[in-house]
């Protein structure tokens, strides 16, 4: 896992990621857990936050937030060119304005995109800093660079990285006879889509505060993986990791762009090291347009086939993908899993710019993938005649095809797809797509989505009884905003029988038991069943002494309503707190009991995925171009569903966010100056309260048999998956031409209208 | 260095805005006597560098008095974090654009970030920290934590005040409505639909009670 730890702005953070979550190997368990027959109290039902009322009275500390005694505020100074070599740099003015503790320099020879850090300086305040930055001399020599695709992949056009700029993405995939696929089909179509490059912008903007005492260094920091920062910093700064604390108790979003220890950390820890003062760095919204991720655009071609029935025959998908001078996503996933398509064959390219380097953003690749393939399929089934659900429906999958060709241990996809075409009406889409009249029209489309959203082998996490019976869940977990305390309480609660206001949970220190980064719908897979098995341990030992107590035998104890009763006499019971007391007078519970869990994994021979299926209603402004989304239903397959308002929200978010992407969300690159023209919240476009649709989040009721012992999946980056496809097939539905490219911004529209006109 | 400059010059920052605020919105009335007088200079091998004079001003916050020395150019929200570590009231764009700062003054919701503290100088000012009355919650924080109308929380501060200011005032709101009156605030998790709720339970509860 550590070696994996370390990305910085510019080290490869998505070919990280990928590294870690295509890996499908996993640890066999000795037992396969049956986790089907529970019958729970707590879990699957609504639990509001316990940690609410500290987030609506402001008290909840984030990074932001930190304070220390004798702290300093760091800046960064970044190059503003695209591309440049940093002949020389003069800290000595910065250093004498009075007030300026430290000023280090970060870089030495080229930098390459604009944005990326060149030195630091921590000063008594932040004012101060600013004008520290300033004082510091660079000289660059500039040199030519290339900020858009089209430009990077032209020949001779200048090399961002020592190799060419167009590079072979992963291993190509092929399965089948890609053309004898095509011979075999009644209609073969080639179509184009576009993705732009979208930057996460979490509203908590990227900060660290570092703080040494002696050779221990202990960091705040504003991350979706306290794990990673530690191990990242040790390899760093070349100390042991056990030196080092990260500590994260809330955050303000972070959507993949968090995953690991950042430049400004680093910076912050020498900074604070050479004033001897804590240092804390928080970038700025423009910064965070720049240099701490974004998700890769995509040019994606895909040629396919099909039959008249609606069977595929072939699809292949040839891709150019940026994430500047970082590696593009994966997008071919969907193409390769989602269907049964006997030919498919990919094909995919990173395409080198000098501007900042990608990061995981929720659901790198699948975004990108979904809205291609499914509105490829769209058009397919529009040209045969098909109904589009039908047509999904006829190439459904039960087993992993693209890869292992191992059954899905569950899949609820069909599921989804009844559910969903229920709710949302699906008989009343246009028939004929654009067959309604007039200058506003309506349309409805769909798209099917799949995601790993698996738990990680290895996760640790530790119930902690005290003598006068509090309990303690413990996990080096961290909450982004998906209520990983409220579920821990509520595991913990159900196995105890207790409430989950009965729990304290501690998470958000490097100090607690070991578990990974918060990235790749992992949290909720690996933590809940770690916990819930150091849950189990904790009741067996109180059943254990119940059952002496009530002089029966310990399979006899039914554990609920904060109390141990004797199943088959439920009249006959001891309340919790009155076993917790005996047991602490009779001498028996002196100390704190600590209850060891793990999440040990799965069994091979199956494959873990998430599946859900989003269907969308639009209005088209046939004028002006204008999209409004009206209504979005989204249906998912999660396994067992652990707290349900909260997975609700998740997929509520998931959906505000897939619109953003649909109709708003674009980075924008100036060729001439090499910069990003918008690199704040007026400009760059995201969706707002009134682009907000009715949104009917569903979650179908399965559990998966064997992933873990409580039969969940992960909901973080599922629903953000289908969104943009289902919004785009129910545009065409609206007026009858495909757009193929987002964001749909109203002159987009037009475009297609002309398209059509022109036919 | 030298072409650094140009281009910071180029994009609207923050410190342009305030400056543009202190030379025309301000400058026929205020600036005169606030900002022209005593000025003071830094020396530096680069140059002097202005420092303008600080001014005494007294806000009453969650109603309690304060009184201090501010810059002219602090914010309301810097006073606010830095100076009276109100930290609830959070910081996202700097520039207006998300409303996570926002706060009341004088009962009215302002962005904190684009408020000058010495403009702010005896007025009554609420944060979120102030919203509880004896320990019992506001019946919108109430309602926020039943309905789940946050995920990471970072921007609840500001959609709770905003709430509260737009419930003061409609007392029974549809839901277009209240999409409106919260549009000035910016949620990136994409909860609003959990937001609405809230607000709609809550205009239910401050009816009843």
């Amino acid at each position: 896992m550590a070696k994996k730890a370390y990305f910085s702005d510019t080290e490869d953070a998505n070919l990280l990621y990928y590294e870690e979550f295509r890996d499908k190997k996993t640890e066999e368990p000795e037992v396969v857990p049956s986790p089907e027959k529970d019958k729970f109290e707590i879990i699957g039902k609504s639990t509001p936050r316990i940690d609410g009322k500290k987030i609506v009275t402001g008290r909840a500390p984030y990074t932001h937030d930190v304070k220390l005694r004798g702290m300093l505020y760091g800046k960064i100074l970044r190059s503003p060119h695209a591309c440049a070599e940093v002949i020389s740099m003069d800290l000595s003015p910065a250093q004498s304005l009075p007030g300026v503790k430290a000023a280090i320099q970060l870089k030495k020879g080229r930098a390459k995109y604009a944005g990326e850090q060149v030195a630091a300086v921590a000063a008594v305040d932040e004012r101060t800093a600013e004008q520290a930055l300033k004082l510091i001399k660079v000289e660059y020599k500039s040199l030519p660079f290339a900020v858009t695709e089209e430009k990077a992949m032209k020949e001779g056009a200048p090399q961002v990285h020592d190799r060419p700029n167009v590079q072979p993405l992963y291993d190509k995939y092929t399965r089948g006879d890609i053309e004898k696929g095509f011979k075999e089909a009644d209609l073969v179509l080639e179509h184009t889509y576009k993705t732009a490059v979208e930057i996460h912008h979490p509203a908590e903007t990227h900060g660290s505060v570092a703080k040494w005492e002696g050779e221990r260094l202990t960091v705040w920091d504003s991350t979706q993986a306290i794990f990673n920062v530690r191990d990242g910093l040790a390899r760093v700064l070349k100390i042991p990791a056990s030196r080092i604390k990260v500590i994260k108790q809330y955050m303000g979003g972070g959507f993949g762009s968090k995953l690991g220890v950042n430049d400004y950390t680093v910076a912050a820890a020498m900074l604070a090291k050479r004033a001897n003062k804590p240092v804390k760095i928080i970038l700025s919204r423009k910064e965070n347009s720049l240099c701490v991720g974004n998700r890769p655009s995509s040019m994606q071609t895909i040629k396919g086939g099909v039959k008249k029935d609606g069977t595929l025959t072939a699809l292949y998908l040839k891709n150019y993908t940026s994430g500047g001078i970082g590696t593009g996503d994966y997008c071919a996933e969907p193409i390769i899993d989602v269907y049964k398509c006997p030919n498919v064959k990919v094909e995919e390219y990173s395409v080198f710019t000098n501007t900042g380097a990608s990061r995981p953003t929720r659901a790198p690749g699948h975004v990108q993938g979904t809205f291609a393939l499914e509105g490829f399929l769209e058009e397919l089934a529009n040209k045969i005649n098909l109904d589009p659900l039908e047509l999904r429906k006829k190439n459904y999958s039960t087993k992993n095809v693209g890869d292992t060709e191992i059954p899905y241990s569950s899949k609820g996809l069909d599921k989804c797809y009844q559910i969903g075409a229920d709710k949302i009406g699906w008989k009343r889409r246009n028939k004929e797509p654009g067959e309604g009249k007039g200058k506003v029209r309506r349309g409805l489309g769909m798209a099917s989505q799949i995601w790993w959203g698996v738990g990680r082998a290895g996760t640790l996490a530790d119930i902690k009884l005290h003598p006068d019976g509090s309990v303690e869940a413990i996990c080096g977990t961290q909450d982004i905003g998906c209520g990983t305390r409220t579920y821990m309480a509520t595991v913990t609660a159900e196995t105890l029988g207790l409430k989950a206001k009965d729990i304290t949970v501690k998470i958000g220190s490097t100090e607690y038991p070991w578990c990974g980064s918060s990235g790749g719908s992992t949290t909720t897979p690996s933590v809940a069943p770690a916990i819930r098995d150091a849950a189990l341990k904790a009741a067996d030992y109180l059943k254990k002494m119940a059952a002496e107590k009530l002089e029966i035998k310990a399979d006899d104890i039914s554990i609920g309503d904060r109390k141990f009763s004797n199943k088959n006499n439920p009249a006959q019971s001891i309340g919790y707190k009155k076993l917790l007391d005996e047991l602490r007078k009779e001498r028996r519970l002196r100390r704190e009991k600590v209850f060891h869990g793990e999440y040990i994994g799965r069994p091979s021979g199956f494959a873990y995925n998430t599946f859900g299926a989003h269907f969308a209603e639009v209005e088209v402004d046939t004028e002006t171009g204008q999209v409004k989304v009206l209504k979005v239903v989204g249906v998912h397959e999660i396994g067992r569903l652990i707290n349900k308002i909260t997975a609700e929200s998740q997929i509520i978010g998931g959906i505000t966010q897939g619109v953003s992407t649909a109709l708003f969300e674009e980075r924008v690159m100036d060729d001439t100056t090499g910069n990003v023209t918008n690199p704040n919240l007026r400009d760059y476009k995201i969706a707002t309260s009134l682009d907000n649709p009715e949104i009917i989040p569903l979650i179908v009721d399965m559990v998966d048999p064997r992933i873990n012992i409580l039969g969940a999946k992960g909901v973080g980056e599922p629903p953000r998956i289908p969104p943009a496809g289902a919004i785009g097939n129910a545009v065409y539905n609206a007026i009858g031409v495909h757009v193929r490219e987002i964001p749909m911004t109203p002159d987009k529209i037009l475009r297609a209208l002309k398209r059509k006109e022109v036919g | 260095m030298e072409k650094a400059k140009k281009r910071k010059r180029k994009t609207f920052t923050r410190r342009d805005f305030l400056k543009g605020f202190g030379g025309g919105a301000l400058s026929a009335t205020v600036a005169p006597r606030l900002l022209a007088q005593d000025i003071d200079s830094l020396r530096t091998k680069k140059g002097n560098i202005p420092l303008y004079s600080k001014k005494q001003i007294s806000l009453t916050v969650n109603e309690k008095k304060f009184s201090l020395v501010v810059e002219p150019r602090e914010t309301l929200l810097h006073v606010l974090r830095e100076r009276l570590n109100l930290t609830g009231t959070k910081m996202t764009c700097a520039r207006g654009e998300c409303g996570a700062c926002t706060v009341l003054l004088d009962g009215n919701p302002v962005y904190s970030c684009l408020y000058l503290a010495v403009r702010a100088d005896g007025k009554k000012i609420t944060t979120v920290e102030g919203l509880e009355t004896k320990e019992k919650l506001h019946p919108v924080q109430q309602a926020f934590i039943e309905k789940d109308g946050y995920q990471c929380g970072f921007c609840t501060p500001g959609f709770i005040i905003s709430s509260v200011a737009f419930l003061n005032k409609n007392k029974n709101p549809n839901l277009e409505e209240t999409k409106n009156a919260l549009s000035g605030n910016l949620c990136r998790c994409g909860n609003y639909s959990k937001i609405y709720e809230a607000v709609t339970a809550a205009s239910k509860n401050m009816r009843r009670s």
